[in-house]
Parts: C-alpha cells; sequence; structure tokens
C-alpha cells in the first residue's frame, strides 16, 4: 500500500470516529435518553478522566493486561509446541489431534467456572482460561503452515542430504511462520476476551470484574469508559503482532492485510 | 569432438534399470523399463522425450530423491541408494528460498553439509560473477528475473563442487530468448568446471545443442530407444541450429517420436 494511501485512511477513519461521537451527543440530547440507557460521549469521557486520576482504571487495567499477556503468552508457546509435535510426526497427529478438536468444540466460557473453582478467584485462573482460549488458533495454524512447505523446496533440502531436522529449521519453520502469526493474531485478539470472560465468572480485581461492579450501580457511563479501555487495548495489541510480523516474515507481501479474524 | 582416445571409466552405469509405480485398483505404471546407459567424467548427456517417459522419474532416481525399482544404478561405482554430497541438483523451477538473499541461496549446500560458509564464499562470488549476477548477491529471489532466479539455481547447484550436475528440465519454464542465452551460459560454466552434466529436457534443439551424446527416450513406459552421438565442433554458437548437421540430427530424433505416434510433427 502507499504512504499517501494509508495516510487518507487514517484521516477517513479519524473523520467517521468525531462524526459519529458528534451524532451520538447530540441524539443523546435531542431525543433526551436517559444515562442509564446509554451515556452521553462527554460522560464517558469525563468518567475515564475521573478514572484514570484516582487510580481505579489504572490498577484494575495492569491486572487484567497482565492476565492477557500472560495467558497469551502460555497459550501462544503451548499452542506452537503442539503445533510443531504434531506437524513433525504424523504419528502424534493421529494420536491427539482429535482430542484437542473434542476439547476446542467445548466452550471455554462452559468451563471457564471450573477453572476458577480449581484455581480461585485470583490471576491464576484467569491466565489459565486465557491460555485455553490463545492456544488453539495458534496450534491449527502452526500445523497447516508446517504442511504448507512446497514440495520442491523440501525436494531440495533432502538432495542435498539434509537431515529432518534441517528441514524443519530451513525450509519448513519458516514457511509456517506466516501461518503462525495469523493465530497470533487471532490469539492476541480472543486473549482479550478470555481474560474477560474469566473476570466474569469470578473475579476479585481486573476490568471484568469493574464492568460488573458498576453495571451493578448503573454506572454506564464508568462501563463505557472501560469498553473504550479495552478496545484500545485489543487495537493495541494486534498491532503490536501485525508489527512484529512484518519484521519477522519481512519476505511476504502485505496487501490485503485487513482482518482481523477473531 | 569427443575425445574418444582415453576411455575414462564410466561415472555412472545404468543396468537394465526398472521403476514401477503401484496404482491402487490398476495396472502399475512402469516408468522406466529396462534402461541401460553410461556417462563418462567429464560429459554432457541430455535426456529428451515426450511428457511422462520418465524422465524426470529417471533423474530423481539419480539424485537420491526417489528410490529406484529393480536393476543397478552406480556413481563412481558405488550403487546410489539414497542423496549423495558429490551430486548438484537443478529442477524446472529455481527453487529460491525468499527469506535467504541470493548469496545465502547459493550457500545453502554448504549449509546443509556443514562445509563451512568462509571457505566457500570466495567461490560462490566467482561464479555469481560467472552468471552475471555478482551485483545482486545481497538481494532477495523476490527482486529477480526468472532467468536471474534460475541461474542463482545453477550457481547454488555448483556452489559445494559437485562431481555431477542433474538438471531436470532447468529452462523450461523461460522464454525463448532467455532460454538460449541460458544454453550458452550452461555451455561456458561447464566448459570452465569440467563438471559431468545430465539434463532432462523436451526441446529437441536444446538437447542437440548442448549435449556430447543424446538419450532419446520413448513414451511410457520410459525405454531408451536411441542413444545419438553429437559431434558438433565446441564451443557451440546459436548459428550451429540452422547448420545442416544439426538439421540431421534433430530430424533423427524427431523421426523416433514420429514413428512412435508421440509428436504431431
Amino acid at each position: 500500500m502507499k504512504p499517501g494511501g494509508r495516510r487518507t485512511d487514517l484521516l477517513l477513519t479519524v473523520m467517521m470516529a468525531v462524526l459519529f461521537l458528534a451524532a451520538w451527543q447530540w441524539a443523546i440530547w435531542f431525543f433526551t435518553i436517559p444515562p442509564i440507557v446509554i451515556p452521553a460521549p462527554l460522560a464517558v469521557l469525563g468518567a475515564l478522566r475521573d478514572g484514570i486520576v484516582t487510580g481505579e482504571l489504572p490498577a484494575q487495567f495492569l491486572v487484567t493486561f497482565g492476565e492477557v499477556v500472560m495467558g497469551f503468552l502460555a497459550g501462544a508457546v503451548l499452542g506452537l509446541a503442539w503445533g510443531v509435535l504434531v506437524g513433525l510426526f504424523p504419528l502424534m497427529e493421529r494420536l491427539v489431534y482429535p482430542y484437542i478438536v473434542a476439547f476446542q468444540t467445548v466452550p471455554k466460557v462452559a468451563i471457564a467456572p471450573i477453572i476458577v473453582i480449581w484455581f480461585g478467584y485470583g490471576m491464576t485462573s484467569k491466565v489459565i482460561i486465557t491460555a485455553t482460549i490463545a492456544f488453539f488458533p495458534v496450534l491449527a495454524n502452526t500445523i497447516v503452515g508446517l504442511r504448507a512447505a512446497p514440495r520442491d523446496q523440501v525436494e531440495l533440502l533432502i538432495a542435498l542430504t539434509a537431515s529432518r531436522w534441517q528441514i524443519f529449521r530451513l525450509v519448513r519453520f519458516p514457511q509456517a511462520l506466516p501461518y503462525i502469526f495469523v493465530g497470533l493474531d487471532v490469539a492476541i485478539v480472543l486473549a482479550v476476551i478470555g481474560a474477560i470472560v474469566g473476570e466474569f465468572v469470578g473475579a476479585q480485581a481486573g476490568l471484568g470484574y469493574l464492568i460488573l461492579q458498576r453495571d451493578f450501580n448503573l454506572d454506564m457511563a464508568g462501563v463505557f469508559a472501560i469498553l473504550l479501555i479495552l478496545s484500545v487495548l485489543g487495537i493495541g495489541l494486534h498491532s503490536l503482532v501485525t508489527g512484529l510480523q512484518r519484521r519477522v516474515v519481512f519476505w511476504m507481501d502485505y496487501t490485503g492485510d485487513r482482518t482481523v479474524g477473531a | 569432438m569427443p575425445d574418444v582416445t582415453v576411455p575414462s571409466p564410466p561415472l555412472i552405469r545404468a543396468v537394465r534399470l526398472n521403476k514401477i509405480y503401484p496404482v491402487q485398483d490398476g495396472e502399475p505404471i512402469v516408468a522406466l523399463k529396462d534402461v541401460d546407459f553410461d556417462i563418462s567424467c567429464g560429459e554432457f548427456v541430455t535426456v529428451v522425450g515426450p511428457s511422462g517417459c520418465g524422465k524426470s522419474t529417471l533423474l530423481k532416481i539419480m539424485a537420491g530423491i526417489l528410490p529406484g525399482g529393480t536393476g543397478s544404478l552406480t556413481l563412481g561405482g558405488a550403487a546410489i541408494t539414497g542423496p549423495s554430497r558429490h551430486v548438484g541438483v537443478v529442477f524446472q523451477a529455481p527453487v529460491l528460498l525468499p527469506w535467504r538473499t541470493v548469496l545465502e541461496n547459493v550457500l545453502l549446500p554448504i549449509d546443509v553439509q556443514r562445509r563451512g560458509r568462509a571457505a566457500h564464499l570466495e567461490r560462490a562470488h566467482e561464479l555469481l560473477r560467472m552468471v552475471g549476477l555478482d551485483g545482486f548477491a545481497s538481494r532477495y529471489p523476490a527482486e529477480l528475473s526468472g532467468g536471474m532466479q534460475q541461474r542463482v539455481g545453477i550457481v547454488r547447484a555448483l556452489v559445494h563442487d559437485p562431481d555431477l550436475l542433474l538438471m531436470d528440465e532447468p529452462f523450461g519454464a523461460l522464454d525463448a530468448m532467455t532460454r538460449e542465452q541460458m544454453n550458452l551460459d550452461l555451455l561456458r560454466i561447464w566448459a570452465t568446471n569440467g563438471k559431468t552434466i545430465m539434463l532432462v529436457t523436451h526441446s529437441i534443439p536444446e538437447a542437440v545443442f548442448l549435449a556430447d551424446r543424446v538419450i532419446v527416450m520413448s513414451p511410457r513406459p520410459g525405454r531408451i530407444i536411441d542413444t545419438i552421438s553429437v559431434a558438433l565442433p565446441r564451443p557451440r554458437a546459436l548459428s550451429m541450429m540452422s547448420t545442416p548437421e544439426f538439421g540431421v540430427l534433430t530430424e533423427a530424433i524427431r523421426g523416433h517420436f514420429g514413428a512412435l505416434g508421440a509428436l504431431d510433427t
């Protein structure tokens, strides 16, 4: 994409946001919508400022952020490791993969209460829930990616007397990297969802916990302020992964990289 | 003129080589049937035949990528049971790794076979210079044209100084003009390096233009139906393709295929 095109896109996005917020503010004033149904944008900004000044939002953000990052890392590392095992040893695929798929079909939201009972109301249970959600996209994409190596590249390595490990290191793994990054991108967005779901089920801290609390108090502006933070967090993490992808998988063409995929 | 006074022992000897692919619920496919040939050290042999005549199968067996069938196939007196460090292979596609620079791609055999990059850097640059690509050493394959990529593929096959160079329709994907230039480049490399080359092609003029000897194969089951010595002088120039001698040789090969109904011309 041309740099000029990117700048124009950004400008359009910002303009859309300003227009949308203005219309929102106007509609609430014009139709006199009560703040417990939908808060006005200015009220949301006020709640955001108050939350930051009192230190409540930063403190709760750090809890959720920690859960997201740790859960994502754990899920990604496990997904990558199992993906490599399954991708390298066809026997592993036949033995393990059906069970992994069966595990994936169980909604993680449904097992979240069990994990909370097992691991308590602290961060550990949230990290585990997040990890179980982040695990699968990384696993599935690693397996597919390790199969993506073109036959002629593998044959070239075989003809050069390469060992199985060399074929993996020199061709299969680099060839799988674009797929792995797609998995990581999906996983990091899901990780935010995982942490919030975990906090909904049972927690003593975190932005999800705070949403429930403010919900009970009918503090809609406060809830919206948190949603704003969560969405910024999701966008930030997504950009981090795609930025890393651009550096690592530098040989790929990036036009059309617009999907979040979650 | 081919040197007939010094009889060197064959580098490669195939005796009654057969290769059969089993097919589920059906007749097995006979890819190679009783294939016999010798290739001497330093010889340039081309194998020509219609699509599906098993010529690529033969080359892949020689490269150790495919297991051989029955019969014997030896390289320097030893049976070929798998890939060899002393063989270089060039495929129809350049098969370059997109995340490696041109130089790193050329050094791939060195890395795989742990021969030490430092000791081979000079040779890699020299070979790149020979094909006019030394200025592209730090570029990535995507920045190169198809002909340049294929030249990198050839240089890569030569970097570890193999005794035998196997080429599987290496210029099949190139346009006619690039292809002729590549033929000349290849002959120049061969003259400088003195390698033994076996090149598979379906182009009859290319087979004759490059070779000391042309092995002519029939369509399935793949058999050798003739071996034609090319006594054209070297170094060869493209203008030779319009000489009567050249025409006689290509006509002889075409005649074989015509008799088998494998060609329309």
